[in-house]
């Protein structure tokens, strides 16, 4: 009962994983690159740092519409696991960010806070949250 | 909502991955909605209605009408 449109919807989200898949390496490298190769590779010159950032810019718009063109393929449950996932790393990313940032404001720690740290809470949250809609909806 | 989807495809003797192929959607998402988990959309309802060769009321019932008529 395989029908000509069903395989291409299937050939079509094959297609926008490995392209999200790509734009995220892509985004990843080009970041690693703004970010160390002014210490590695070109000494702190202004050009090649404004060069890696726009670059790391451009690959993450691209990545943004890969993203955007992988959500607007997937199916109702797919998209509804996806928005719930999202809105948990949001929520989870505002009130665990300003928290952190008040925790500096009033000296609970001594350490400047990060912004990496927040990533990393807000993708643990999303993956938390992807985990939980597979099971419920399984 | 409550839906004959397992029982319509059964009469076919169609697997879940089979129906969601037709479908255009994962097999989680007739697993979904098959056990009540998950409404779908309207453009989904209207495909199973073709699909099937049946009007969406003899597939979807309102749980609330049914029990009303009762």
């Amino acid at each position: 009962m395989k029908t000509r449109e069903s395989s291409n919807w299937t050939t079509r989200l094959r297609k926008n994983t490995i392209r999200l898949a790509y734009w995220t390496i892509a985004w990843v490298v080009s970041l690693a690159l703004a970010a160390f190769g002014p210490r590695f590779f070109w000494d702190y010159n202004s050009f090649y740092s404004i060069l890696a950032i726009a670059i790391n810019l451009a690959m993450g718009v691209g990545w943004i519409l890969a993203n955007k063109r992988n959500l607007g393929d997937l199916d109702g449950l797919q998209q509804k696991i996806q928005l719930e996932a999202t809105a948990l790393a949001l929520s989870v990313g505002v009130v665990a960010g300003l928290s952190y940032e008040l925790f500096e404001d009033v000296k609970l720690i001594t350490f400047q806070p990060e912004i990496s740290h927040l990533v990393i809470v807000m993708s643990l949250a999303y993956a938390l949250g992807i985990a939980r809609g597979n099971r419920h909806y399984r | 909502m409550k839906n004959r989807l397992k029982v319509l495809r059964a009469e076919r003797d169609w697997t879940q991955a089979q129906l969601a192929d037709a479908l255009e959607v994962s097999r989680q998402t007739v697993n979904a909605i098959e056990t009540g988990k998950f409404d779908p959309s309207l453009p989904l309802v209207f495909k199973m209605s073709r699909l099937f060769g049946l009007a969406i009321e003899d597939i979807f019932q309102d749980e609330e009408l049914a029990r009303d008529k009762e």
